[in-house]
Formats: structure tokens, sequence, C-alpha cells
């Protein structure tokens, strides 16, 4: 078991130095991630104009692939549409979780590439996913006093 | 020995029998899952807390329950039938011993801990609750200790009085006696924190809770396999434990209570062997223990449990004690000379639980890292999440000792510590 497949240095980088980590002033949607295996939080503000998100931050704390993880998801939807977001939802989730989805295409993926490695450890799934479950409560507008699970 | 005997020993002419000598190593060969290697290195299994490792006699105990003595208990006439009767009548006999009772009805056999207080909280609990009443528990309890509390608050009307820990994860005699009036029906604590290690000063603590008179619940899930406990010396009116914790099967545990309560409380479930008759008018309940034990048990496990408990007594309680010991002053040295680590819960009075928390990573890839290494440890919150809330924390790592670890164990936790400090310091 290689643990630098887990702990690229994106990860590393990205865990200790989040991106984002701040809330977007003026934010129009949220969602809170919770998961009670661990105890990583995290709540995400952004900006939606039409269906662009034109901004996206988060506070919250964690491990280094849940932190990592949602500092490169806002990186990578900053300035997208919705349909692109939960695009890439899809390729990352497959790229976690090997769950049958459509390959998934590295070239879209860019840096999100990175968390290919968690697959292996069946254990840490839940939290290279958070943040991503987060926002997409925060897309659909669910009630953002309910946080999400990962489970 | 006192030395009167051994110089009648010495004068007989008789060597002086030794105490048990605690030999580690042939003490590992009796647990078969320690001879494996996991991502290509030795176990390291330092998760004892969570659940034990199970000794080679245990395993053949619940075999031999399938695959001789397989049948219902307290029900038929035939052999088999006696043989399992006779089987799981000499586990109660066995946890009446370790507990020391005095009477093998008191104990009633659970699915575990978390059974036995949910029985003690919705029997007793129900029957004498009453609004305004309060139920006073500590700061240290694991969940099991606190939700069936908080049901059955819910369900009377009573109140959940909380005494807190000290810095150091303890729990003061003060601070249990400020929170004891007039209104508190029964105090709850746990005897060792699964999280922090702590053992309770539980017998001056009883003795203010019945001077208030409450009576007393002992979560003995941690303090079973590493204090040990006598439940007559001690006082308490209730005492859970987990047979999966004391190195035998998970799903089996017992409960303690004294004859007076069990009797004077209704039963917790219904139906078959819980019974003396039962008409559509009226139905006559089984004396105790059999009161409290409706459906078929989960009888290999109770046996299970009863060898694990004779293994134990074979080995000799208190040597293991001494072994756990001097492993956890061992531990608590090595991870303090490593830079960066905290541990969580120094109380003066601690048994066989390091939890620790790193500068450099959460507690979770800790957790991964070590694993990495073949080193088995938990992280998370425990089960305890008011603990982690008091140290404004939201997990610890926590390897815990068996009395089958070594120096060598620790030394690899160490080892795989100081990878986790290569990668994320
Ligand atoms: C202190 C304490 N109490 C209660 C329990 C619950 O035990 P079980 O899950 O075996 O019912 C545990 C086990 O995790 C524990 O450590």
């Amino acid at each position: 078991m290689d643990l630098r497949e887990l702990y690229q240095e994106v990860i590393l980088d990205h865990g200790k130095n989040p991106r984002n980590f701040r809330f977007p002033e003026p934010s129009n949607r949220e969602g809170q991630g919770y998961n009670p295996l661990c105890g990583d939080r995290i709540t995400l503000r952004l900006q939606l104009d039409g269906d662009v998100i034109t901004d996206v931050g988060f506070q919250g704390s964690g491990c280094a692939i849940s932190q990592a993880a949602a500092s490169t998801m806002t990186e990578a939807i900053k300035g997208r549409t919705v349909a692109d977001a939960e695009l890439l939802f899809g390729q990352f989730h497959t790229l976690v979780t090997d769950d049958g989805g459509p390959e998934p295409n590295m070239d879209t993926l860019g840096k999100l590439a990175a968390f290919a490695g968690v697959g292996e450890f069946p254990m840490r799934v839940k939290c290279a996913t958070l943040a991503w479950h987060t926002l997409h409560q925060a897309l659909e507008g669910d009630d953002a006093s309910a946080p999400v699970k990962t489970e | 020995m006192t030395p009167a005997l051994r110089q009648a020993a010495a004068a007989a002419g008789a060597e002086p029998a030794a105490p048990p000598a605690f030999d580690v190593e042939r003490v590992r060969r009796d647990f078969p899952a320690l001879d494996q290697t996991v991502h290509g290195k030795p176990l390291v299994y330092l998760d004892s807390a969570a659940t034990a490792l199970k000794p080679q006699a245990v395993i053949d105990a619940v075999t031999g329950v399938y695959s001789r003595d397989c049948a219902n208990i307290h029900r038929a006439v035939h052999l088999l039938s006696q043989r399992a009767t006779a089987g799981y009548e000499r586990a109660r006999e066995a946890v009446r011993r370790f507990v020391n009772a005095g009477s093998a009805d008191e104990i009633i056999f659970t699915r575990g801990t978390t059974e036995g207080i949910n029985l003690v909280a919705q029997s007793w609990g129900r029957a004498n609750l009453r609004e305004g009443d309060e139920v006073l528990i500590t700061g240290l309890e694991h969940h099991s200790n606190i939700v069936p509390w908080q049901l059955v608050c819910g369900q009377t009307g009573a109140h959940l009085v909380v005494a807190p820990i000290t810095d150091d994860g303890e729990v003061r005699l003060e601070d249990v006696k400020a929170r004891l009036t007039d209104r508190t029906k029964i105090v709850a604590v746990a005897q060792v924190s699964n999280a922090l290690g702590t053992v309770l000063p539980l017998r001056p603590i009883i003795d203010a809770a019945h001077d208030a008179g409450a009576l007393v619940l002992v979560d003995g899930a941690q303090g079973a396999p590493h204090v040990g406990v006598d439940v007559q010396a001690l006082g308490c009116d209730f005492y859970a434990l987990s047979g999966h914790k004391l190195y035998g099967p998970t799903g089996a545990g017992a409960l303690f209570g004294k004859r007076a309560l069990l009797e004077e409380m209704p039963p917790y479930q219904g139906g078959g062997d819980m019974i003396l008759s039962v008409t559509f008018e009226e139905t006559l309940y089984a004396e105790v223990p059999h009161k409290f034990e409706a459906g078929t048990p989960n009888i290999a496990g109770v046996i299970g449990m009863g060898a694990a408990i004779e293994y134990l007594e074979a080995l000799g309680v208190q040597a293991a004690e001494a072994h756990e010991a001097a492993l956890l002053a061992y531990g608590t040295e090595v991870l303090e000379a490593i830079p960066g680590v905290r541990i969580v819960g120094k109380a003066r009075d601690k048994v066989a639980v390091l939890s620790f928390v790193m500068d450099a990573a959460h507690p979770h890839d800790i957790g991964t890292i070590v694993d990495a290494e073949g080193v088995a440890i938990r992280t998370g919150h425990h089960c305890a999440q008011p603990v982690m809330e008091r140290y404004c924390i939201a997990a610890t790592a926590r390897a815990s000792l068996g009395l089958y670890n070594t120096r060598e164990d620790i030394d690899a936790l160490g080892r795989a510590l100081t990878r986790v400090q290569e990668m994320f310091g």
C-alpha cells in the first residue's frame, strides 16, 4: 500500500493551506456537511448569479483529505455553471469510488485527479466526497439547517 | 502466600508456590488473530478498548456449542439441551465469581453494556423516576451511558445532571457531591473512561450517592477488563459489562443488579423464557434473573464469555493488570518524547488508554498512516462527543492496550508516528 498514492503533493499542500478558506461576500447559497465518523465539518457558501457560480468559499475543520477536497473543489467550480459543477461531481465520484459511472476524464478533472488514490482506502472515500455532497445540497437549495452527512 | 504460610511450606520441605509469572509471549500464542500480517507488516493491535482479540479457548468454546452442544436452553429434556443449559449457567457462575456478586441470580445476561444500561433505564427508571427527579452522570461518559438516560428523562420528566471533568480528565468527588440533591434518584458513572483511560474514584462516589439516597449504576465496559470489580466491596446497585471487551465474543454481556432491586423491577422485554405461566388474562413472570431474559439468548456468545473469564482467571488477573500498567507507563514516555504529540487525558489513576493528538496531522490521517505500518488504532470521538467538546477537539487518535501487547508494539506505534511527522511535518 503506497501512502504517497493517497497523500499526493497537491493534497498535502491544499490540506495544509486550503484555498478560498473564507466566506464570499455576498453569498446566496449555503450548505453544511458533517461526517459523524471522524468529526469533519464544513460550511460552504456560494454566490450564484443566474446559473453561474461567481464566488465560493468554505470554513471548517477535518482531516487533510477532507480539507484538500473542499479546497480543490472551490477552485474547480469557481466561474463554472451549475451544470458543469454537477458534471464534475459525477466524475469525481467515479474517480474516488469506482461506482461504475462513465470513465472519468483526467483532463476535465485537472487537479482533482490527485484524488485517484482515495479509492484504495475505502474508509477515506467519505472524507473526499464530503465537500461535494455539501455543494450538491447548497445548489439544490435543500434545507441548509439539516447538514448533509456522509454515511 | 503469607509469610507464615511460606515458612510453614519451607519447614515442610516444599518449595513455596511462586505467583504465576506473566509470560506475554506465551499469552500471545493463545490469540490466533495476532498471527497475521496487514499491509505486509506484522499486526500490531492497539484497539482493545473497541474490542479485544479472542483467545483460542474462547473460539473453541463457541465452536463447541455449534458443533456439539447445539440446542436451545431451559426448554427440552434432551441431552444436547441439558449440555447447552449447563454451559450457559456455568457462564453465569463465572460472571458471578468475576464480579463477586453474592448470588448468580443477580447476574442477567445481555447483549452488552449498552443493553444493560438500557435495561436499567427503562425498567427501573420508568418505574421510579418522576417529574423533577434527577439522574446524575459525569462528563466523561460513553454515549451508551448518556442516551438511555436522556430517553428515560424524556419519558418521565426527570432531568439529566452532569458532573464536569477536569483538564486532566479526572472526576473530582467534590464535583459529584456538589450535584447530589434530594432529587437525585440514580447516579450512572463509568468505572474507566474509554476515551481517556481515567479510573474513577468509585467507592467514595457510591458512598456519597447512597448517603444522598440515590442508587448507583456503574458502566464497567472498560473497567471489567482492566481493573476488575468486586460489586459487594464497591456496594454499587448495578454493574454493566460487555463480554467482547473482556476477550469474549461480541453480542454477549452481563448486568449485575442487587436482588431486592431486580425483584421489584418490571420486566424489560416480554417473551419466552421470562414467564412462569401465561394466559390471555394474566402472565406471571419468572424469578430473577430469568424475568429479564426474554427470548432465545446468544447462547454461544454467553458460553464464550464464560470461557473468556475462565481464561483470565487461569492467567491471573492481577499479573495481567501489572503488565498493562507497565506498558501504559512506557507508552506514555514514548509518545511524550515525540515532538508535536499531545496526550489527552492525564489522570493520575489511569489504565490501558493513550489518547492523543498531533500538531502536524488530523487523527484520521494518523490512523491511515499508522495502519499502513500494520498498527491498528482507533481515531474519532470514541462515542464520547462531550469529552471531545470539553477539550475543544473533534477527535483523537487512541491506542489502547490488551494483555497481549508488548513494548515492541509501543515501539512500532512510535515509529509509525514518526512516519506521520515525515509526511505532514
Ligand atoms: C465506557 C464504555 N461504555 C459503554 C460501552 C458500550 O459497550 P457495548 O458497545 O459493548 O455495549 C463502551 C464500548 O464502546 C465503553 O467503552
